[in-house]
Parts: C-alpha cells; structure tokens; sequence
C-alpha cells in the first residue's frame, strides 16, 4: 500500500499545474446557467484548450485519439483540474464520458475515426437517449422502435431525461431492433444526428428552475445503419460498457469539490458564530471523515484499475472486460451520493435559515441539485441491488408470476 | 501511488488467517465463551511464536521488521475471528516490557474508563489504582471501570482497534449474506428479497469505506485520518452487527449464533477508545 505518487507522476502534476496557472486567467467569463448557446460554446471551448496543450482523452487509449495516461495521471488530472478552479466537463460530459468511451470500445475503425476526434477537439457534443417514459430503471424496457429500410433505420418513439439534447449534435440512442425477441436482446445502439428531421426536442425544467434536461420525440426518423455500434440487438450489452464506465471514474473531481466545500463550510460557521453548535460542528466533523475515506476509497479503486490492461473489450464476451471499472464503482457512488446531500444540508445550516432559502446563494442551488444524485446514472436502490446481486451474490427475486403464485399460497395458508 | 495490498502484504494475511483458522477455531472460540476470564496461554504463546506481538519490532532487537500498515492487516484478521485477549496492549508493549513480544507475559493498559483483561494479565501498564470489576456485556472480554481522569490512548492503539472494527464488520457482513443465500422462506432464499438484500449491500458498503479509511490512516500515521477511520470502522462494526441479527431473524437472537458476540465485542472495542463525541470534534477542528 503506498500514498506516495512516483517522481514521473509529481513532474506530471507539476507540469499541468503550470499550465493550469497560465491558461486560466484567460478565460472568457462563465456563462448563465440558462444560456445554452454561451454553456455549448464555454465548454467546448475549453476541451479545444485541453486538446491543444495534450490533455484531452488523456486515459484514452492511444489509437482511439488518447494520451494513454495510466489511471493514476488521470486521477492527478481530475484533482488539479478541481483544485484550480478550472471549468467542469459539462457539455462534453456524455462525448468524453460514455459515447466516446463507448464508440473507443466497440467502434469500428470507421467509426472510431469519424466520432472521437471531434470530442476530443471539442467541436461536437452528444447526449444520451436512453431513457424513456416508460422504461428508467428498468431501461431494457425501452419501446422506441427501429425498423429497416434499405441502409437505413427508420426510428420512432420518445426520450425522456435528455441532458444537453438541445445543443447536442449527437445522440447516443438505444432503440428496439426485435420486438419478438426477449427485452434485453432486442435492442441496438444507434449514433443519431440531432439535426435529423423528425426530432423534437422539448425542454424540461428541473425543481433546481434551470432546463437541464429534455423530452426528445421522434417521428420516422432516418438514421444509417452504418451509425449502428455493436452488432443489430447487441445493444445492452454496448451499453453495459457505456453504463459502467459512467459508475467509474465520473466524481472524481466532485470529490475533490466537496472538501473544499467542507472547508468553507467550517471557515464561514466559526465566522458566523454556528460554530458554537455542537450538533453542527460535530456533523461537519463527520462529513470530514466521510469525505476523506470517500477520497482514499477513489485512490483504491483507481489502484485497482492500474492492474487491468486499458479500455479494450472482446466483443460478445459480456464478461467484465479489461479497464471496464467494475460493481466497485456502485459502492462508491451509494455512499458518496447521499454523503453530498448530508454535506448541502449542513450548508443549509451553516447559512442560517434565511440564507438556506435563498436561491441567490450557491449552496441552495447546490442542495437542490444534489437531490438528483441518488436518481441519475442509476437509483440508490437500484445500485443496492447490483451490489447485492452481482458483488455479494445473492440471488435475483423470483420472477413476477411465481412470485403472484406463492403469494396466492400464502394467503390461502395464512402463515 | 499503488493503494493496494502488496504481494508480500498479501501473503502476511493469509498466512494469519490460516494460522487462526487453525489455532482459534469455531470450537476454540465457544470454549472461551464458556470459559470466561480465562486466558488460553497456549494460544498465546503460539500468536508470538508466529511474531503476532514481535511484527513492528526492529528486526535487529528480535522483531519481524514490519509496519503499521501489516500490523493493521493482522489486527483485522484477529477482529474476523474474534481473538480474545489484550492484543493491542500487549503488541505495543513488545519491546518496552520483557517477555511481551514472544508471548510468554501478557499485558494489558487501560483503555479510557476500561482496563479489559486485568486479572489475566501479567502486566499492567499504566495506572490502574481504583481499579472496580464490572459484569462485562462481552463474554470475551473481562473489563475493569477506572476512575478518572482518563489518559488519551496512543494513535496506534486507536488504529489496531479500528482495524479489529473492520475484521468483525467484514465477517458480519460474510455471514448474512451466507444465511441470505441459505435461509428460505415464501420459496426462496431469503436475501432475494429487496429489504433483505440492500441491508446486505449496506453492510458492505460500511466495510469497505472503513477500509479504505484504515488502511490510509496505517499508510499515513495522520491523526486526522486516523480519528477517520476510528469513526467509520466503529461504526461498521456496530451497525453490521446489527443488521447481521436482524438478517438473523430468531436465530440472530441466541446465544448460540456468533453473531452477539461480534456486535458485544464492537461495543467493547468502541468504548475503549475516545466517545463518538469527542472523535467528530477533533475532526471538526481539523477542518
Ligand atoms: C439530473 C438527471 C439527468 C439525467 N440525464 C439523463 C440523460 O442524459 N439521458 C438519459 O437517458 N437519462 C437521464 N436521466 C434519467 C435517469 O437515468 C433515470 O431518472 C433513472 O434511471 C431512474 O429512472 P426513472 O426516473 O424512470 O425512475 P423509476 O425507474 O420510475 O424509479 C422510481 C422509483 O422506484 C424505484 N425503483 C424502480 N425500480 C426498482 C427496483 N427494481 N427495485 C427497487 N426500487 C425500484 C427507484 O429507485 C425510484 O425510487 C437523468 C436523470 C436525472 C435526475
């Protein structure tokens, strides 16, 4: 067990600090937060900055546009990035963090060439078109459906909970290929363009009051079979790796924000005088320890990571695949989802109840937000279960008509 | 940084584990229940013939040479099985008092109010006057109450016990996902139940924050991290206990399944060291 980062990686950290310093100070300021054109742009425009000084897809593997950098120059990379105050990944999040990371893995070359590069240049940016009305946690139910016509799918159907569909040029997209076969063979991931017709993007207002997400209706809409990654109805397993490296490697950086949220917290409670709460000084006490294990539980679990080959799945293996984070990532984000909400609420009562309900104050805003985190990428519950069932091992519950049957002996037992 | 358990280290938890699996079986730890106050001399001596008390010793005065970090690894195993006896004290004391690091004197020291152990032991270190016996809750563990004023334990002392935290909230967890799997009620296993399954999942996610937490807290030595992880592993260990009787059911509330004494041991081993209290405000003053 060793904390201590190697000479290589501190030059690494020297070297990007450096360079965070110089290129900072320059940049353009931060747009509002409904202003999507400015955000599209703001952001793009710092993943242009990073491509341009090497750092872009810097855990990529080399021939998918990356840099290559082990997971630890990574984890140094999310780190110094947060502590620097530099700019979130934003727009970019769903390009760098599940399609492209998706399309590195199970792309073509073809693919692979017309797709990566512009994420990693910050000239495109994607969204994700998974979930529906009726299919969220249970995706595998989704119903949007793609028929063949000729080299093209004609795709109709509705997306719910689409973060960035409006300014996106991409969409990931899971539709149903075979609606005979069983649900999760059925389904095939497809890249949409947004600017396809058909497509109507209908913006949804989050309880936070910003439109961060959006209804997307399609209507016959046409998108080439050569868009398809993966194999025709091959689909959920595509995106088992899509969803997995979202579970691994995403929070970071938030991590790293939320220690420093922690320390304001206390600066601004013993100016304030909350400090003398007892009950409050302590629960911040206990965010302290939290959010430190949380930190070390990353460093472990990217030490993991640094023993597996990089990104490179075989295909059709649907075993746990080389650099594919694993179940772990679900522990992590159990804990540290709800641990950031208990952080926002002592905010709240760091603030004085004035301020807590104030929405001119980030930390409002933040608390808000901070309710989402145990809905996206995943329920609470719904981790629970995948630590249960695929970590632990316990069994899956019983089909719905057993389960109906047994019920109906029990009552009639009356045990 | 590689924040992950080395080959040798690896190798030095097996080996524990063995030993114990053979030394202080199940048979073992039920004749200790039976048997309480008495101290298996035996076993004692056979933990430092292995170097248990000898590990962190230099190797130059007769040691085996190694760290925190080991000693934690080896403190966890003992916390899996529930090894009876003052461990902590008498490892620490390997080196200052004769006979120590081999096992052939037992030592204990008090513990905050506690002094576990007195009459077995063959050394006390530290002040022990006024010293009254009380009907310990943990069969295992025979305790004094002192009176105050308290002397604050060593920052190692802190960490070997929340290592021994993290071995019984583990093994807690092991074994309700083992009666989850076995146990069948409405025609199937129990913990294919939802609320029976996200205790289970609970109890791992426990575990594996306060290890992440020890094992940094034995890598660094930092007081900060070390209070972090005393917080989270006494935690774990209690709340799995817990929900470890629950999964129980019935059976959870004999005296014949091991779980009780895991979830004793846990209130022991947390009174030993500074209250919830006191742990989150040297936190909060950290921040
Ligand atoms: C801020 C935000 C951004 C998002 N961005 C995107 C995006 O860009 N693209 C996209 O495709 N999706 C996105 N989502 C959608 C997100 O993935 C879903 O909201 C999530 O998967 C839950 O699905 P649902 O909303 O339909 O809730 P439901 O699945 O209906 O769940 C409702 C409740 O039932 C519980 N529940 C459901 N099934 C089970 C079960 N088997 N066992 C126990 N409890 C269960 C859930 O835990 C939850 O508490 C986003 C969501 C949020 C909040």
């Amino acid at each position: 067990m060793d904390l201590t980062y190697t000479d290589e990686e501190e030059e690494f950290r020297a070297r990007l600090r450096e360079w965070l310093a110089s290129v900072l100070p320059g940049l353009p300021p931060k747009p509002s937060p409904n202003d999507w054109p400015g955000r599209r742009a703001y952001d793009l425009g710092w993943q242009r900055r990073l491509y341009d000084a090497g750092y872009a897809g810097l855990h990529w593997p080399a021939d998918a546009g990356g840099r290559g950098a082990t997971p630890t120059q990574h984890l140094i990379f999310l780190e110094e990035t947060e502590k620097a105050g530099a700019p979130y990944v934003g727009a970019n999040f769903v390009g760098l963090l599940h399609a492209g990371p998706t399309i590195a893995v199970e792309g073509t070359p073809e693919q692979r060439a017309r797709w990566l590069p512009p994420v990693l240049r910050g000239d495109e940016v994607w969204c994700q078109g998974f979930s529906e009305p009726d299919a969220g946690s249970d995706l595998a139910a989704l119903r949007t459906r793609a028929t063949r016509d000729g080299d093209h799918y004609v795709v109709s159907g509705s997306k719910i909970w689409t973060s960035h569909a409006e300014v996106a040029d991409w969409c990931e997209l899971l539709v149903r290929t075979d609606p005979s076969a069983p649900k999760h063979r059925g389904i095939s991931w497809l890249a949409m363009p947004m600017d396809a017709p058909g497509i109507t993007v209908r913006p949804l207002r989050t309880l936070a009051g910003s439109a961060e997400f959006a209804e997307m209706f399609l209507d016959d809409v046409r998108v080439p079979v050569a868009n398809r990654v993966g194999e025709e109805n091959d689909g959920w397993r595509v995106t088992m790796v899509t969803l997995s490296f979202e579970r691994g490697t995403a929070f970071v950086g938030e991590v790293v924000a939320c220690r420093r949220v922690l320390g304001e917290l206390a600066a601004q409670a013993r100016k304030n005088g909350r400090w003398d709460d007892a009950v409050l000084r302590r629960r911040l006490g206990r965010l302290n320890a939290e959010f430190r294990a949380l930190w070390r539980l990353t460093q472990w679990n990217v030490s993991e990571a640094m023993g597996v080959p990089p990104v490179r799945a075989e295909p059709r293996t649907g075993g746990r695949a080389g650099g594919v984070p694993g179940a772990g990532g679900s522990v992590f984000k159990l804990r540290y989802s709800h641990a950031r909400q208990e952080l926002f609420d002592a905010a709240a009562d760091v603030l004085g109840v004035a301020g807590a309900l104030d929405t001119d104050h980030e930390w409002t805003l933040d608390r808000l937000s901070s309710l989402s985190y145990t809905i996206a990428a995943g329920t609470s519950q719904i981790q629970h279960n995948i630590v249960a069932e695929r970590i632990l091992g316990l069994p899956k519950d019983r089909p719905k008509d057993l389960r109906r049957e047994l019920q109906r002996d029990f009552q009639k037992g009356g045990r | 940084m590689r924040f992950q358990l080395t080959d040798d280290q690896r190798a030095l938890r097996d080996g524990v584990r063995d030993l114990l699996a053979g030394r202080f079986d199940r048979d073992a730890l039920r004749t200790a229940v039976d048997t309480p106050g008495h101290l298996d001399r035996a076993l004692w001596r056979a933990l430092g013939d292995a170097g248990f008390f000898a590990l962190c010793l230099p190797e130059a005065d007769g040691g085996v040479g190694l760290g925190l970090p080991e000693a934690v690894l080896v403190f966890e195993e003992a916390g899996r099985v529930l090894l009876p006896g003052p461990l902590v004290a008498t490892h620490l004391a390997a080196g200052t008092v004769p006979g120590a690091a081999t096992g052939e004197r037992v030592v204990t020291a008090p513990a905050g109010e506690l002094l576990p152990w007195r009459d077995a032991s063959d050394v006390v270190q530290g002040d022990a006057t006024g010293a009254v016996p009380l009907a310990s809750v943990d069969p295992l563990t025979p305790l004094h109450r002192l009176p105050g004023p308290h002397a604050p334990r060593s920052p190692e002392a802190v960490l070997l016990t929340a290592a021994e935290q993290l071995g019984s909230a583990t093994r807690t967890c092991e074994l309700a996902v083992r009666y989850a799997g076995e146990r069948e009620q409405f025609g199937q296993p129990i913990g294919a139940f939802q609320a029976v399954k996200h205790l289970c999942a609970q109890m791992l996610v426990r575990a594996e924050l306060a290890r992440a937490a020890v094992y940094a807290a034995a890598v660094t030595a930092d007081p900060v991290e070390i209070a972090a992880a005393e917080l989270l592993a006494d935690e774990a260990a209690v709340r799995n206990a817990r929900d470890c009787v629950q999964v129980h059911g019935g059976m959870g509330f004999t005296w014949e399944a091991d779980v009780h004494l895991h979830l004793k041991r846990a209130w022991v081993r947390a009174g030993t060291g500074r209250t919830t209290r006191e742990t989150e405000e040297a936190l909060a003053a950290a921040l």
